[in-house]
């Protein structure tokens, strides 16, 4: 089989339908977003079911409670529309939970029936306005449109454009307290353990830093003395708020690129500059990010990080024989994929195929997990790397999967999966090199116990 | 005091308490709680899901698939097609310009490749308002490719989950008495309403056969499309989770004259009651004789384990949340074998018969709640300190985060838990939660 960079279009989607989904729909990507700040508590505006279903998807992946309430349509708020029950469902939520924030997002059935969320919630807004209420974050998610990556990249952005504060401050330091700079690192759907990562890294550039989301605690929290409507954590309004005074906006994703996105807003609105760049994984895609931050904060790389380069560098000589040339399948969110891919590539493994399964101009789009393993099957491969659900493709194969990215529902600690920096590329690097060994083990008719 | 929305505060009763009322249930959930309840769509997948050598394809945005996508642990002896997620992934155009040629082109591909014995066609919540006719191209794909495909009227908000039960069983009722040649015993049932969780139905059925009990049709358990046609002409149909195939035991009463017994297989007490039972239908004294050796034979092999795990666990509490009540009523027998008390029982869909039954063999004090929500439900288990949580996935965080045993009772378990080698599983999951020493670190735990 050819071996394809994963920038040639492989069409290979020869079915109308889609056969096991490579993506999810848009609510689920904004309510992961709204679960990642603080004090929120996300409302679906749609059937129960689309809430129930969210919430089971994603609570077997971070095995923690993920309230979400629901605006439970009815036949008659389907014909005579939904503002009345996602009025009411506001006021209770309100009660329930005396929450921060709300964060509504819509349903491919609020859509079709024409409900406007930013419209309902601007007079709800306007009636509670002064009444102390939450703060209330519409935004605009019909399943039909994208996947749940593009629901988390509206709700980033809606959160940014309801709240940051407009109006350009002059750039250079200062701005942030205590004269230290601020970054605003927007990470895109990455894992608890990746973001504790991000918020450590730039600590130790000695700069403030504005995760959104950061739900590092809200989805990977601690054991409870007393059970907590809304989990501790999360990116705080007044954080928010003050995303326009940053120095820097560092957005991860290279799907984002031209896009109309929270970085651009902060950019038009408060004259924030931003960069994009891919997901920082590997030597080199994390080089990009640490050269920026030295940049900003005029330190040089902290001799912790050299070192942890260093050792990642050892580590790829130490392995280097069990990867090179391996033949590996990756699939999974866009970004990610697409950040593995830069990763894999550096150590010397051939992706077969990088799949997603999002409309993509990057790499594979349009993608299922059937139509993955059609293309892949006369193989050989040696590897498949993606979420739980690339498990399918694995065993048909009979070959290793890595876990990465969401969901992983077979496995405990998918939020503690690192994927980011030195440190994350290290622990990926070992699971790929360790997976490939035990296959070889577990496959030989010998069992040697030295390899 | 724990705080419960104004417009649910009667869908909660404590038996015994001066106040104690008349429960009220089956309302809609209140916009803005945390219902655990699914939609219409989520009653008719689950019900129909384990039927394995047919095509299930979803039609609408993809949300709905991907979220089903390997969602049960029901087994199949055979075909594994009911394992796959298909959805017509309706995109923008579709929902502009309509969707029913991208059905017609998905349906037909899919009975091209996969070679079905029927196809189900569920809809989801924008299908009816943007207007396709499924029916129609039901229709015409079901006579092109001489298949039964079946519409499955499952939009999200047209009710609860239970209408998605009684649309599961509408569409059944399409193959239900479409094969008239097979030989069937007189001595016939069907097993309605069991799902083969981890292979359950296997077990059952084996109970059965061994009492010499035909089973024409596990319906959905194991299911497959051949059987589901000669189910007609059973003698009997014996119902579990009443909730989700009563109405399918019901229209097969009025339309084929056969009798139904509800059962629940959880239990020492209810698998037995259902054996004899069933039985007891039969009149014959060869069946009688053979159903009771066989629950001497089967109870004996497991009660002098039981009896190990009853001296650890006896005086320890528990919850309850399931999603039907009839599983509620042989959780708490279940529990009272192991010494066990039931602190608080509910379920999400129960009627109020289900509920007056749940409260007469509910011990006082008992909290007896309807469609309750994640902060209710905490609240009520720290005021009644319990030890152990049986419920399904969304509420096994509630648990842990407490630090309260839980036990998964729920469709996505990969243990068998039915008949009497699932009463010994479930003995041992409850032993091995509730006795699990970790319980000591949790802050949940130590405050108590």
């Amino acid at each position: 089989m050819e071996i394809h960079s994963g920038k040639e279009k492989v069409m290979n989607k020869n079915f109308t339908a889609a056969r096991n989904a490579c993506k999810l729909c848009s609510p689920l990507g904004a309510s992961i977003v709204f679960r990642g700040i603080k004090g929120c508590v996300p409302l679906v505006h749609g059937s129960q079911g689309c809430s129930t279903y969210i919430r089971r998807y994603v609570i077997s992946h971070f095995r923690e409670p993920i309230d979400i309430a629901s605006s439970n349509f009815s036949e008659t708020s389907a014909i005579f529309g939904g503002a009345q029950n996602l009025k009411t469902a506001i006021q209770n939520v309100s009660r329930q939970y005396s929450p921060e924030v709300i964060g509504v997002a819509s349903t491919c059935l609020s859509e079709t029936i024409g409900d406007d969320v930013t419209r309902i919630v601007r007079e709800i807004s306007a009636d509670s306005s002064g009444n102390g209420g939450p703060a209330i974050i519409p935004v605009s998610t019909p399943s039909y449109k994208g996947t749940h990556m593009d629901g988390f990249h509206a709700a980033v952005k809606a959160a940014v454009e309801t709240l940051v504060i407009k109006g350009r401050c002059a750039p250079g330091p200062g701005k942030s307290k205590g004269g230290k700079k601020r970054v605003n690192i927007l990470p895109g759907f990455v894992s608890p353990a990746d973001l504790r990562t991000l918020r450590e890294i730039t600590g130790d550039f000695g700069l403030d830093c504005t995760i959104l989301p950061d739900y590092s605690e809200t989805l990977d929290g601690e054991s409870w003395a007393t059970y907590q409507k809304i989990p501790s954590g999360g990116t705080s309004l007044d954080e928010i708020r003050a995303m326009g005074k940053s120095d820097l906006t560092i957005e991860f994703g290279e799907s984002l690129k031209g896009k109309d996105t929270a970085a651009g807003y902060l950019l038009n609105h408060c004259g924030v500059e931003f960069r994009n760049i891919p997901l920082p994984i590997g030597i080199e895609g994390t080089d990009v990010f640490f050269n920026i931050l030295s940049e900003l904060s005029g330190m040089s790389v902290p001799g912790k990080y050299t070192a942890q380069r260093g050792r990642l560098v050892d580590s790829y000589a130490d392995g280097h024989k069990t990867v090179f040339e391996k033949r590996v399948i990756l699939c999974g969110d866009e970004d990610l994929t697409l950040g593995i891919e830069g990763f894999v590539k550096e150590i010397g493994l051939l992706p077969l195929i990088s799949a997603t399964g999002a409309l993509s101009e990057e790499m594979t789009g349009d993608m299922d997990y059937v139509s993955i393993l059609d293309y892949v099957k006369d193989g050989p491969a040696d590897l498949v790397i993606g979420p739980s659900k690339a498990y399918f493709i694995s065993r048909k194969l009979g070959i290793p999967l890595v876990r990465t990215g969401f969901p992983v529902h077979d496995r405990i600690g998918g939020q503690r999966i690192r994927h980011l920096g030195y440190g994350g590329t290290q622990e990926l690097f070992d699971r790929i090199v360790n997976a490939l060994l035990e296959a070889k083990q577990e496959n030989s008719p010998v069992g040697y116990s030295y390899l | 005091m724990i705080d419960i929305l104004e417009g649910r505060k009667n869908q909660v009763i404590e038996k015994g308490s001066c106040e104690e009322g008349v429960i009220e249930c089956g309302k809609a959930s209140l916009a803005g709680s945390v219902s655990q309840r699914a939609c219409v769509f989520c009653g008719s997948r689950v019900v129909l899901y384990p039927i394995a050598d047919a095509l299930h394809l979803i039609h609408g945005p993809i949300g709905c698939a991907a979220y089903t996508w390997d969602i049960r642990g029901s087994l199949s002896s055979g075909p594994e097609l009911h394992r796959m997620s298909f959805s017509t992934d309706l995109r923008e155009n579709d929902v502009i310009f309509g969707g029913a040629k991208k059905l017609y082109n998905a349906l037909t591909e899919l009975i091209e490749e996969y070679n079905p014995k029927a196809a189900f066609v569920y809809s989801t919540c924008i299908v009816g308002l943007i207007g396709d006719d499924v029916d129609a191209v039901c229709r015409k794909v079901g006579a092109e490719a001489g298949i039964p495909v079946i519409p499955v009227q499952s939009e999200g908000f047209r009710g609860t989950k239970k209408d998605g039960y009684k649309a599961a069983c509408d569409a059944l009722s399409v193959l239900v008495g479409t094969d008239n040649e097979t030989p069937v015993s007189c001595e016939s049932i069907n097993i309605l309403g069991d799902f083969n969780i981890a292979g359950e139905t296997w077990i059952i059925k084996n109970y059965y056969e061994r009492m010499g009990v035909e089973v024409v049709s596990c319906i959905t358990g194991d299911g497959r499309v051949d059987e589901i046609r000669k189910a007609h002409r059973a003698a009997l149909n014996v119902v579990q989770c009443s909730g989700s195939m009563t109405a399918l035991a019901k229209s097969m009463e009025i339309e084929y004259g056969i009798p139904f017994i509800r059962v629940s297989y959880f239990g020492l007490e209810d698998m037995a009651s259902a054996l004899y039972d069933v039985a007891g239908h039969f009149k014959n004294p060869d069946i009688t004789k053979r159903t009771e050796e066989l629950v001497s034979l089967e109870a004996g092999k497991i009660i002098p384990e039981i009896e190990r795990y009853r001296k650890a666990l006896a005086g320890k509490r528990a919850a309850i949340y399931v999603g039907g009540s009839f599983k509620a009523f042989s959780l708490v027998k279940a529990l009272r074998h192991l010494g066990m008390v039931t602190a608080i029982v509910g379920s999400q869909t129960g009627n109020p018969e289900d509920y007056k039954f749940l409260k007469e063999i509910c011990d006082d004090g008992t909290l007896i709640v309807d469609d309750t929500n994640p902060l209710e439900l905490s609240a009520f288990m720290a005021e009644k300190n319990v030890d152990l949580l049986i419920g399904g996935v969304k509420e096994r965080p509630i648990a842990y985060k407490m630090g309260v045993a839980f036990c998964d009772h729920n469709h996505e378990r990969k243990e068998p838990l039915a008949g009497f080698s699932g009463m010994l599983n479930f003995c041992r999951e409850v032993y091995a939660s509730v006795m699990s020493p970790v319980w000591k670190f949790t802050p949940g735990r130590k405050r108590l």
